[in-house]
């Protein structure tokens, strides 16, 4: 088993990146691998609680981060100083996270076998 | 003239380049990902509150609530829809969208 990171660093729906991670996140989970989601930068935005995207006429895929425990994907890590930057708390998103320091992140990341970055 | 931003200003600096580049009394249009920049903590961080002051500024409806970002905006920013999107460009005499 592979240690795999999702860096997630843009907001939703403006690019197709937020989905796209998604996408490969849940395949990944299904080859059994240590996955791990983390959101800095403008990634926080996509955990936000509260979207509704019906007058923009594209699919609300931030329920499907309620949906990752699910597939055993239960690793979510927000960067603080992101999160605070955009006057964000945790009580502000949509599941749980563990809220790291950028040094905690760094650490964090340094020890992955495979880092893909959306 | 109507400026019209649709990418964070987290992400590029198109944001950042306008607000230098508009004159006084113009209006700026945030859309799509640029919505965050009418929230209490993007206004601060992407200047766009220091130029509430000189520029008319509003914000595309639809884009905020897609981005759960409607009880967050900061005072002073007029929320439209895409019929006042349409009539924004037809006020104005010419606009510009930057990428």
């Amino acid at each position: 088993m592979k240690k795999f990171m999702f860096v997630n660093r843009k907001a939703p729906y403006g690019t197709i990146y937020a989905l796209e991670s998604l996408e490969v996140v849940l395949i990944a989970a299904t080859f059994d691998q240590d996955v791990s989601l983390v959101f800095v930068d403008d990634g926080v935005y996509e955990l936000v609680k509260q979207q509704d995207t019906q007058a923009i006429g594209i699919k609300n895929h931030s329920k499907t981060y309620r949906a990752l425990e699910g597939y055993d994907v239960e690793k979510l890590y927000v960067e603080r100083e992101s999160m605070q930057a955009r006057g964000l708390v945790e009580a502000d998103l949509l599941v749980d996270v563990e809220v790291l320091s950028s040094a905690e992140m760094a650490e964090l990341m340094a020890a992955q076998d495979v880092v893909l970055s959306f | 003239m109507l400026h019209i931003i649709n990418k964070s200003h987290g992400q590029t600096s198109a944001l950042a380049s306008c607000l230098r580049l508009a004159s006084d009394g113009h209006a700026l249009l945030l859309i799509e990902d640029a919505v965050y920049a009418a929230t209490v903590a993007g206004a601060t961080s992407s200047g766009v509150g220091a130029a509430l002051s000189r520029l008319k500024v509003y914000v595309l409806s639809p884009d905020v609530q897609a981005r759960g970002m409607a009880a967050r905006l900061v005072d002073g920013i007029t929320p439209i829809d895409y019929a006042g999107f349409v009539d924004l460009v037809a006020e104005h005499s010419n606009n510009q969208s930057w990428l």
